[in-house]
């Protein structure tokens, strides 16, 4: 684990992103003590640019602090962000791990699902569930979970194909443990790695669909978020550039951040595949 | 024979993903808070009693869970999506109108991330370290990362708002109905621009690192080793050894986003009042038109699936060993 951690040190992506990364975090968990009133407040006089009325960022249509919103949007996109691929990872490993270690008709039928899943347009999905089942947190976190899982499933069911072969799982096997047992005892634990990088990918993904459905007009009414603030203020572009400029670059910054974080992570957990 | 067993197995494979769409939306439709028919009416507070009671006789809403669902699935099969109570139209007489502005936008936009993907990727791959490989593969990472509706409002403020070079929203001017057929073209070209370009520039980002990727491969093959030790010029080897094989990978993938890409492109048409399926979705999530949202998501998948099928055709054009499989 320490030469992993070393190898993901060395990249640079690894270093610039992971420092990318703490910052966002650090600003979502200080968000309350950088601004402790609510970012939906009413801040100062409205339309104004940045700097003015104590504002760095500027306020929007109704003059509520966009710096506010920004902050406090960090926290809303993480934990849906991470969440939503926990969701995802539950159902992707769950379905791709039976599929690949039962095989047969089992395996057909879950492949068939995947595939059919993989095709539908996920964000049309996303909308359809999100409107129907009322937006708050849960059924973003939901919807965006539902959507995101065939990539994960195929990637496990196709480690676990691969790594079920080995001998020492044919040994497990032959000591009489149980077929769930041998799953997720010794399969699992020799197949994550892969599963861990595409993961981090997808927590970056479901960030974009958030800040694309609050951009709708489907995101949590009780939760200020980026996606939100950007379709609140890309009717005023005209007169007001900055209301969806710099929610968009901390959307930009966040995503950027995770996708160097997964690339790097790709080198170290997988030393075979990487080329540099 | 074989091509015969082929479509067939299609067929059967595109009814199969209809059907179980239809189930998907069937159930969304049961298991939403509130009474089905009022869902199928559209969340409007002015619905009135009559119009529910005739869902209800409709779709038979009173008789058991699977005899529901077999109704549904008739009417979707003889393309009947139900009714925009909103609209006081038949859903696929909405999705019909604006069917053809979304196609020519995805249908663009595919191709130019695809074409603009596979250049920028060769070039970057074949000068594989140095420093034009860095600039476009660090754009290709910032692209990547970037909201696409965001990415939209930021051309506008650059190509509409400052510059003035390109009208900001819209499908034609509003003076059209006055224009020539090539003037008229000419209109629809300059609002498809922005648009276009930005749904397909997120995707151009990733089959370029795609691209890359998959060129610094082949041409660490032997058979391209092969061709320059036998004294081929470098273009004849890119042309002749690399690019079919390189292109491959990224045309299969092309293939898998299109789902995405259709998602895009309700996004972007948001953006820039496009008048397609997406400034439909739009215009349905904010009245809460279920009917329609619900007739969209279908239509939109069949899209995909239809344009999955072009891009299997592309690929055996590309590479003739995949026909013969």
């Amino acid at each position: 684990m320490n030469k992993t951690l070393r190898t993901f040190l060395r990249r640079p992506a690894g270093i610039v992103g992971l420092t990318l990364l703490g910052l966002v975090c650090l600003v979502a968990v200080l968000a309350p003590l950088l601004y402790p009133a609510s970012p939906w407040d009413i801040a100062g006089m409205p339309f104004a640019r940045p700097g003015e009325d104590g504002m760095v960022f500027g306020s929007d249509t109704l003059g509520r602090d966009i710096a506010a919103g920004v902050v406090h949007g960090a926290r809303v996109s993480l934990i849906i962000g991470v969440t939503s691929t926990i969701a995802a990872l539950a159902i992707g490993v769950t379905l791709g791990a039976v599929a690949g270690f039962a095989g047969g008709m089992t395996d057909r039928v879950i492949v068939r699902i995947t595939e059919i899943f993989q095709t539908i347009p996920n964000f049309v999905l996303a909308i359809l569930l999100v409107a129907i089942l009322t937006p708050t947190l849960s059924t973003i976190i939901f919807s965006i979970g539902l959507v995101s899982w065939p990539p994960l499933a195929r990637l496990t069911r196709s480690q676990v194909q691969s790594v079920a072969q080995r001998e020492f799982v044919q040994a497990a096997r032959c000591q009489g443990q149980s077929a769930a047992s041998v799953l997720v005892r010794h399969v699992l634990p020799n197949a994550i790695s892969p599963i861990i990088v595409t993961g981090s990918l997808t927590v970056a993904a479901a960030i974009l669909i958030e800040a694309a459905l609050s951009f709708m007009g489907l995101g949590d009414p009780n939760h200020m978020s980026w996606g939100y603030m950007i379709g609140a203020g890309r009717t005023v572009i005209r007169q007001a550039w900055w209301m969806s400029v710099f929610p968009g670059l901390a959307i930009l910054l966040t995503v950027v951040a995770i996708n160097l974080v997964g690339e790097a992570l790709n080198d170290a957990l997988n030393p075979r595949i990487s080329r540099s | 024979m074989r091509l015969l067993r082929g479509i067939v197995t299609k067929l059967a494979g595109i009814v199969l993903a209809i059907l179980v769409i239809a189930t998907i939306n069937f159930t969304l439709v049961h298991s939403a808070p509130g009474d089905p028919a009022s869902v199928m009416a559209g969340q409007s507070g002015a619905t009135d009693e009559k119009f529910l009671e005739e869902l209800r006789a409709e779709y038979g809403l009173d008789k058991p869970f699977m005899v529901q669902l077999g109704t549904y699935l008739k009417k979707v099969v003889t393309l009947d999506l139900g009714y925009s109570y909103r609209q006081r139209r038949p859903v696929n007489e909405l999705i019909l109108d604006r069917l053809g502005p979304t196609l020519l936008l995805t249908l663009s936009a595919f191709f130019l991330s695809l074409i603009g993907g596979v250049v920028f990727g060769t070039l970057a791959g074949l000068r594989h370290g140095k420093w034009s490989d860095l600039a476009i593969s660090l754009v290709a990472l910032l692209l990547y990362a970037t909201p696409v509706f965001w990415l939209g409002l930021m051309l506008v403020l650059i190509f509409s708002i400052q510059l003035e070079w390109l009208p900001a929203f819209g499908y034609v001017d509003m003076r059209a109905s006055s224009f020539g057929r090539l003037e008229y073209a000419w209109d629809v070209l300059r609002h498809l621009f922005l648009p276009a370009i930005t749904l397909g520039a997120i995707y151009m980002a990733v089959y370029t690192r795609l691209m890359r990727a998959s060129l610094i491969e082949v041409a660490a093959e032997d058979h391209v080793k092969t061709a320059r030790a036998k004294g081929l010029g470098e273009g004849a080897i890119l042309r002749g050894h690399m690019l079919r094989n390189a292109a491959l990978p990224v045309v299969t993938f092309a293939g898998l986003q299109v789902g995405a890409l259709v998602g895009g492109a309700v996004v972007v048409e948001t953006v820039f009042s496009w008048p397609g399926l997406g400034r439909l979705t739009f215009d349905a999530v904010t009245a809460r038109d279920y009917p329609v949202l619900l007739g969209i998501f279908l239509v939109m998948s069949v899209l995909v699936i239809v344009v999955n099928i072009l891009t299997d055709l592309l690929q055996r054009l590309i590479d003739p060993r995949i026909a013969v499989r």
